[in-house]
């Protein structure tokens, strides 16, 4: 069977898509709670108000709340996040660092969180990846980021600041986000 | 090496080339600074892309899959009932996954601040919809037919009648949105959203007239099916780390 295709989110997806709790992919008050947030821009460097972010994660055990986890399902935390842009672009979700995956051939991936991003504009979703700058050492071995050219793996890398992790997003343009076809 | 010691992870195939328009569609306008310039690179399926959110328990209640209901009153138009099966390219229902709706009114009008179309808001319509697929991969909204409405991307510019639908599946791979259109819309043929789709694909948005569905003294049936991708014909095996 052929697959249904893929259409813009259009500029009204904050009537569908937005939930109150979208954010928060765990409660305030969580222990080791952060907020990762950013900015989307579009090849004009100028905010995208009307884009939304998802995001998917393990736990910080490195474990997934979903049958298809061979390792057993785990449950209790979501690992999804989900927040439109506002009138600035900006977006924001709070969650846990994850644990470490297990990658190609076995090996463990460094800690990450696989990020979708839809827009007015988007006549498909865009799919990158969150990794951590304090997570070098984990980085710097990490198969699906050393497959990254070495000049554009920072568009990947979170960093930190007082209220938690930075990454923006840049649609277009000479530092464009790296994404992934998947 | 056993079996005991490896991870065995289900693989999904890729996205067919043929199915998805190309991020860059010159027609329409906003793709021009919002679509990627460089190629994406190929990611793996590791277990962060095979599962993804289980959702929907306690998010959806019957009620939410009816649009026509709302703030005490009936909404205005054409009511009309959309229902379909979720699979994945191998025909497996997708059971139990979140399926999203968003929709301009009979008037074509959305409830939005940004929506200055002159053409009035009908305070017993707000567009949204929600409901999970049943065991079969079975859903079905109650909803108004939408109005098309005008746009700014060119001269007379006029979106056909569509129902956004938003849908998860089972992993992170499957994750789908897409627009639902009605059989045998004269706009078709001058919309750049529809048309950014390889032609032989387009078909696969456009709802069927379905008598079977429809309700007499009530509603219209429409029936649309939504094919996600499926599963490798065998699994990847990944050595336990």
């Amino acid at each position: 069977m052929s697959h249904t295709p893929s259409q813009t989110v259009g500029p009204y997806l904050s009537i569908g898509l937005p939930w109150p709790d979208g954010p928060d992919v765990v409660l305030d008050g969580t222990p080791g709670a952060f907020w990762l947030y950013g900015v989307v821009t579009d090849g004009a460097g100028e905010p995208v108000p009307d884009a939304l972010i998802e995001t998917w994660q393990a736990d910080p055990a490195g474990r997934f709340d979903h049958p298809d986890d061979p390792r057993g399902a785990v449950s209790g935390f979501r690992g999804f996040g989900r927040c439109p842009t506002d009138d600035s672009g900006r977006w924001a979700i709070r969650t846990l660092k994850p644990g470490p995956v297990p990658g190609p051939g076995g090996a463990p991936q460094a800690p990450h969180i696989d990020m979708s991003v839809f827009a007015r504009g988007l006549l498909h979703r865009v799919v990158t990846r969150v990794y951590f700058a304090d997570e070098e050492p984990a980085n710097a071995t990490d198969a699906v980021l050393g497959g990254v050219p070495a000049e554009r793996r920072a568009t990947l890398i979170a960093v930190p600041d007082e209220t938690g992790y930075r990454f923006d997003i840049r649609l277009q343009g000479d530092d464009e986000t790296v994404f992934f076809a998947i | 090496m056993t079996a005991a010691d490896r991870l065995v992870i289900p693989g999904y195939r890729r996205d067919d080339a043929g199915a998805h328009p190309p991020l860059l569609t010159p027609g329409y306008k906003s793709t021009l600074l919002r679509a990627p310039s460089q190629a994406p690179l190929l990611l793996p399926h590791t277990l962060t892309e095979v599962t993804g959110p289980v959702l929907g328990e306690g998010r959806v209640t019957p009620s939410d899959s009816d649009l026509t209901l709302h703030g005490g009153g009936e909404a205005q138009g054409q009511r009309i009932v959309v229902h379909g099966q979720v699979r994945d390219s191998d025909g497996r229902p997708v059971p139990q996954t979140l399926i999203e709706v968003w929709q301009a009114n009979a008037g074509g009008r959305y409830l939005h601040r940004w929506d200055q179309h002159d053409s009035p808001l009908d305070p017993h319509f707000t567009g949204l919809g929600r409901a999970l697929t049943d065991s079969l991969g079975r859903y079905r909204f109650v909803t108004i037919k939408p109005g098309a409405y005008p746009w700014g991307n060119h001269h007379n510019a006029w979106r056909p009648a569509h129902i956004h639908f938003s849908v998860f599946g089972r992993a992170f791979t499957q994750r789908l949105v897409t627009q639902m259109y009605f059989p045998d819309d004269p706009l078709f043929p001058y919309d750049p959203i529809y048309n950014s789709v390889p032609e032989a694909a387009r078909h696969r948005m456009v709802s069927r007239f379905d008598m079977s569905a429809t309700v007499e003294a009530w509603a219209l049936g429409f029936e649309f099916d939504i094919v996600l991708r499926g599963r490798e014909a065998t699994p990847m095996e990944e050595p336990e780390s």
